[in-house]
């Protein structure tokens, strides 16, 4: 199905900015494109403006800093994020994340950002980034908000995000002392097709008790979904295999899987425990510098 | 409104005037003739599209035609030195009888090139990593892994 389009690839983000606002609801930013078009073949999205993106300098940034944390601008590459030194340092269950979302090819086109905006409960990127902390800057020609991306998805293909918005980074705080993070998922073709289902997870610890967890699972869900009880769980004890059991178990019941082309409920709420399980070892072990 | 851009596919120019709704894929296989790239599944799964975009390997039935003006775009036609001789990567592929049908053969190679540019000497797992967005119906792809090794140990 051809969808006919005007396309602009403004330079600053003034201009982004000025078209957003003229175009509003008609307007789609295009940053890798690897789920724009697709939405646009389908006709689930019909924009008479496409608004290019990675034309603006300086949009492609990723840096950390050892108070701010780290900042990845929106059209950053998930390949450079993923490559990135202080992202392989300091935040390797985001880089993780990062090399779980599709294949080499898209990651040569698509961004963090985007996979982020696209708003799929089974975005990879959001468990771990929402885990962290992470928080969305949006601007508007009306100005600008920070949103924590706990608070970015609303449903399926929804976020916060209106006409005439857009993120123009995420934010990420520098990992406190003693913590530590996981990403894992799973998918029918291993690598490099969508996840069926994710878990992000982000553990603190203090005289090795568990001060902070964050367990955030992915495509059990209309939206990214904390796992709380599984959470409550954790607080204020040792960790340990049982007791990372115990809270897989309980974040499988927490999950509200469906069925569809990629994996049965079922399925989903037995490996989502798993998951969680695991990826609560593996931040664990992170966390103690193993 | 077409778009007039100058598309640069192998060390040529080319300017062309295309809807700026038109891929990359489309504007390569039919305004330029050059089919050596693929469409296989159009949805950025499969890799039979892979060119390269400024070094790096993207899926071109994913990209505007429009977003690749100016970039440096090669396709495997591009890929043999001259009319006369191919590259190792391809020589690879027909001594290890790493192609068979061929439909995948040209995002494999163009996969493989990417690569070797960033990695020299791979490992068997850095192979098979780095070559899985690219998918292969014939060949179960063993002999495509070999033929990326030989292809390492050839340009050397």
């Amino acid at each position: 199905m051809i969808v006919r389009f005007e396309y602009f690839a403004p330079k600053s983000l003034d201009e982004v900015l000025r078209l957003l606002d003229e175009y509003g609801p008609d307007a789609c930013l295009l940053a890798g494109g690897t789920d724009l078009l697709l939405k646009i073949r389908a006709g689930a999205v019909t924009p008479t403006a496409v608004i290019a993106i990675k034309a603006v300098k300086g949009l492609d940034l990723i840096s950390f800093d050892t108070t701010k944390g780290l900042f990845i601008g929106a059209t950053a590459l998930l390949s450079d994020f993923a490559g990135h030194p202080a992202v392989t340092k300091h935040y390797p269950a985001l880089r993780d994340a990062a090399l779980a979302t599709a294949n080499v090819q898209v990651r040569n086109m698509g961004t963090v950002i985007g996979n982020l905006c696209n708003a799929s409960p089974c975005a990879d990127n959001a468990p771990t980034l929402i885990a962290m902390g992470g928080t969305a800057v949006v601007e508007s020609r009306n100005g600008g908000r920070c949103v924590p991306l706990e608070d970015f998805f609303k449903g399926p293909g929804q976020s916060v995000i209106g006409p005439g918005e857009i993120v123009t980074s995420v934010t990420v705080p520098v990992p406190p002392k003693g913590s530590g993070a996981s990403y894992l998922s799973l998918s029918q073709r291993s690598r490099v097709d969508m996840s069926a289902v994710g878990a992000g997870v982000f553990v603190r610890l203090e005289s090795s008790r568990i001060a902070q967890a964050s367990i955030v699972m992915g495509s059990v869900g209309p939206v990214p979904m904390r796992a709380s009880k599984a959470e409550a769980i954790l607080a204020g004890k040792r960790p340990s295999a049982a007791l990372f059991a115990r809270a897989g178990e309980a974040a499988a019941k927490e999950s509200k899987p469906i069925s569809d082309v990629r994996a049965s409920a079922s399925y989903r709420r037995q490996a989502v425990g798993v998951l969680v399980e695991r990826a609560l070892g593996e931040a664990a072990a992170r966390a103690k510098g193993d | 409104m077409k778009h007039v851009i100058e598309l640069k596919v192998n060390g040529d120019s080319y300017q062309v005037a295309v809807d700026p709704w038109r891929t990359l894929n489309e504007v390569l296989r039919e305004d330029l003739n050059l089919t050596g790239t693929k469409l296989g599944c159009g949805t950025g799964d499969c890799g039979a599209c892979t060119v390269l975009l400024d070094g790096r390997t993207v899926s071109s039935c994913l990209t505007l035609a429009v977003e690749a003006a100016g970039k440096d775009i090669r396709t495997v036609e591009g890929l043999a030195p001259s009319g006369e001789e191919l590259h190792p990567i391809q020589e690879a592929f027909i001594e290890e009888g790493a192609i068979q049908c061929g439909f995948c053969t040209a995002g494999m190679e163009l996969s493989a090139k990417y690569l070797l540019d960033r990695n020299p000497a791979p490992t068997e797992r850095e192979i098979r990593a780095s070559m899985s967005g690219n998918l292969c119906r014939c060949t179960g792809y063993d002999k495509i892994v070999a033929a990326v090794d030989a292809a390492a140990r050839k340009m050397k």
